[in-house]
């Protein structure tokens, strides 16, 4: 019996390459979204003011403690449980129909998804700012607002950078869910050549070494965002500070 | 030496700047709780004075120091900046916080801070944390900042770190950055608060050195210090803060010399700590 | 709510299901996981390379990815084993498929951990043993273990508790687990949403309790660990 045929990739190539960009569609274009997102909900997750700080504790909660493909699923299958949604679809509702659109849909839950872990990292870093930075700030004259876009949340973001790593690539690999909403990302692709070809070996472990691939990808371009913006933090070299 | 050091300042003091009124502390408290920490302090610093406050750890003089730029907030007292008395309220705390923020801002600017663990931002270069602040806070351009900066950071000798980021610096060096930077935003008075004491004791020298500089140019400042060399060679006065209260002040010359009360005779021999 | 109610036994089962596969999952993770350490801690150097490669792999790759080649591909593998011997068809069953794949891919993140928590004992109280007259036994039974285990104490919670939510995937390959029961309750009564809904509030349940009883082992396994917030 054949268990690797190569033919079968290279006779699907078009259909990975596809499922390739719809994969990084999806996981950059939620990352984008729960990037700038979480930064205002981070602020707001450290409110003194719990009425304001609450709805956002809730909202991460219940992210991070459920599965993002009952997520997904309840976005997706669950729109259609709502009279009201299902009669704006009727309408041709341009903001409701998006709802019918699997895209959208993943886009939405994914989104949603990364930006609360992404918040919780955010507040976590910003919780951690040096206390004598803030007094810093403060002691030469800088309001809350000034003190927190000058300081604290550049800072943070800097600070923040291996842990936000380690989101992107969950979200890379956690975006593969995608296929149970019809979508043909990368795992979908390899789904329709598996049951096109009934070849399990050439499609899954094509499509796993392209996500290893894609993975060590971000791993490097994170090396040299730390490199870049991490430089304060490195131990001091040699010729550091020597320059003149 | 110290003579000579001495010896300019007094006479800045008597003859250019006709003591104008910076600072005035009237009847100072502030608690923590129960506890209370300061129980009515006074002082008036008028421009080119010196001002050393010395004391035991614990003897309330830092938090003194903090309550003057509001880091900290009184329990009561009145505090007059530039001959203007600060509007305060009470919050529900029980504290008294500036009513107007805009005031609170101006003080804090007029004020400038040396922490003694310079608190950086660890994040900017020197030359970025020096300007920082006078363009986001006084609103200069950024080339006049840069211009300012480079000024100062010249002035206390770390120019030639302005690329460097904090961490990769000695704290003696750190310090001077963060000299440089309250003296970036041209207060009328520099507020030193224990600015040597996170110092390894070779790095002391280069700090007091810059410091004692300052005070030449006739510059005020109020400084919160164990360093008993400084306080009586460079300051014009000297207050000892005792549980929370000042024991003794006056002519550093007279009061380090001969203390009166037996509290700071027990701290000068060293017993008091 | 009706709908709820008179799906309530059949969610409860779905549910129980989930929780079997994390249980045996995470059995399966620890147990390759301290054999994953042992291995990257150990001077062989081919050893090493191994584990890096079987680590490095499964983090690097979806864990659906996997499980789907692990149902699909085991089932043609088993095939060729059927056939060569002449047996009856067995069929790979999704809860064995799903078991091996949650547990091997956790298996890479508790290697870490595992490895991580061994280093982080110091050694000098480990020379500290040896000083005393231990055998190498007795140090690894009475110091390092034991102190391993406190170390490592955090990092497996937070990996109980994404496993615990990757366990949805299974219903991917047909595993009646509570996603799974939610679909089709949600198709069959046209309320998808509460059925979904209801799934998120009995993950919400696992991993609330999940995570006070980690708090509760926490403080009883750290006594003398001064806690430092880095």
């Amino acid at each position: 019996m054949e268990f690797f045929d190569f033919k079968v990739i290279t006779g699907s190539l078009p259909e990975f390459w596809r499922g390739l960009w719809m994969t990084v569609q999806l996981t950059g274009l939620a990352l984008l979204f729960g990037f700038f997102v979480a930064i205002p909900l981070a602020v707001m997750r450290l409110s003194p003011n719990r009425l304001v700080s609450a709805p956002v504790a809730a909202y991460t909660y219940f992210f991070r403690g459920t599965p993002m493909l009952v997520q997904l699923l309840l976005v997706y299958y669950g729109a259609s449980q709502w009279e009201w949604m299902r009669a704006a679809w009727e309408a041709g509702h341009p903001l409701w129909s998006l709802f019918r659109e699997p895209y959208f849909c993943a886009l939405f839950a994914f989104g949603l998804n990364t930006c609360a872990y992404t918040v919780e990292i955010l507040a976590g870093s910003m919780r951690n700012t040096p206390h004598g930075e803030l007094e810093a700030a403060k002691a030469m004259g800088m309001t809350r607002l000034k003190a927190l876009q000058r300081i604290v949340i550049p800072s943070a973001l800097r600070r923040m950078i291996p842990s936000y790593s380690n989101e992107v690539i969950l979200m890379l690999q956690g975006s593969a869910i995608a296929s149970a909403v019809t979508l043909v990302d990368l795992t979908g692709a390899a789904r329709n050549v598996y049951s096109r070809h009934f070849a399990p070996f050439e499609s899954f472990v094509f499509v796993g070494l392209i996500y290893l691939a894609l993975t060590f990808a971000l791993v490097g371009l994170f090396k040299l965002a730390e490199h870049r913006w991490l430089a304060h933090l490195a131990p001091r070299k040699a010729e550091a500070g020597r320059q003149s | 030496m110290p003579g000579a050091a001495q010896a300019p300042m007094q006479e800045n003091n008597m003859n250019h700047k006709a003591s104008v009124e910076q600072v005035r502390v009237e009847d100072l408290h502030k608690s923590y709780g129960d506890h209370e920490v300061l129980k009515g302090v006074s002082l008036t610093a008028n421009s080119g004075d010196v001002i050393s406050i010395i004391g035991s750890s614990g003897s309330g003089k830092s938090t003194w120091l903090r309550c003057i730029n509001f880091l900290e907030c009184p329990t009561a007292g009145r505090i007059l900046v530039g001959g203007k008395e600060v509007e305060l309220v009470r919050d529900r705390k029980g504290e008294l916080v500036v009513k107007d923020a805009h005031q609170l801002q101006q003080i804090r600017t007029r004020l400038s801070m040396v922490f003694q663990h310079f608190n950086l931002w660890s994040h900017m270069t020197v030359l970025e944390n020096v300007v920082e602040a006078p363009v986001h806070v006084l609103g200069l351009s950024k080339a006049a900042a840069r211009e300012r900066a480079e000024r100062y950071l010249e002035r206390v000798g770390v120019w030639k770190f302005r690329d460097a980021y904090p961490a990769h610096m000695s704290g003696g060096q750190q310090q001077r950055v963060a000299i440089a930077r309250a003296l970036a935003m041209e207060p009328a008075v520099l507020l030193f608060d224990e600015p040597t004491s996170a110092l390894d004791p070779e790095l002391v020298g280069e700090v007091l050195k810059v410091m004692r500089s300052l005070a030449e140019e006739g510059r005020t400042m109020m400084v919160v210090t164990h360093e008993m060399g400084f306080a009586r060679e460079v300051s014009n006065h000297v207050i000892f803060v005792h549980q929370g209260r000042v024991e003794e002040e006056g002519d550093p010359k007279e009061v380090l010399v001969r203390p009166r009360s037996e509290r700071l005779q027990q701290f000068l021999s060293g017993n008091l700590k | 709510m009706d709908a709820l109610i008179e799906y309530s036994p059949s969610l409860l089962a779905g549910a129980w299901v989930t929780l079997k596969v994390a249980l045996m999952s995470v059995l399966l993770a620890l147990a390759t996981g301290l054999i994953g350490a042992a291995c990257k801690l150990s001077g062989f150097l081919p050893l090493r390379l191994w584990t890096m490669l079987y680590t490095t792999v499964m983090r690097g790759v979806p864990d659906l990815v996997m499980m789907l080649l692990v149902f699909y591909g085991g089932q043609l593998l088993l095939n060729a084993v059927i056939d060569y011997f002449g047996w009856d068809f067995i069929e790979i069953d999704p809860f064995v498929a799903g078991v091996l794949t949650i547990g091997l891919i956790f298996g890479a993140y508790f290697t870490e951990t595992f490895r991580g928590a061994f280093l982080a004992v110091s050694a000098g109280q480990l020379e500290a043993g040896r000083a005393y007259g231990m055998s190498a036994l007795q140090v690894f039974r009475r110091i390092l273990f034991p102190q391993m285990l406190r170390f490592a104490l955090p990092g497996i919670g937070n990996n109980w508790l994404v496993l615990l939510k990757s366990t949805a995937i299974v219903s991917m390959i047909g595993l009646s687990d509570m996603t799974r029961i939610a679909d089709q309750a949600g198709r069959s009564t046209h309320q998808p949403f509460t059925f979904y809904l209801a799934v998120c509030v009995l993950y919400l349940a696992m991993t609330a309790l999940s995570s006070y009883g980690l708090g509760v082992l926490t403080r009883r396994y750290s006594a003398g660990v001064r806690e430092t917030r880095v």
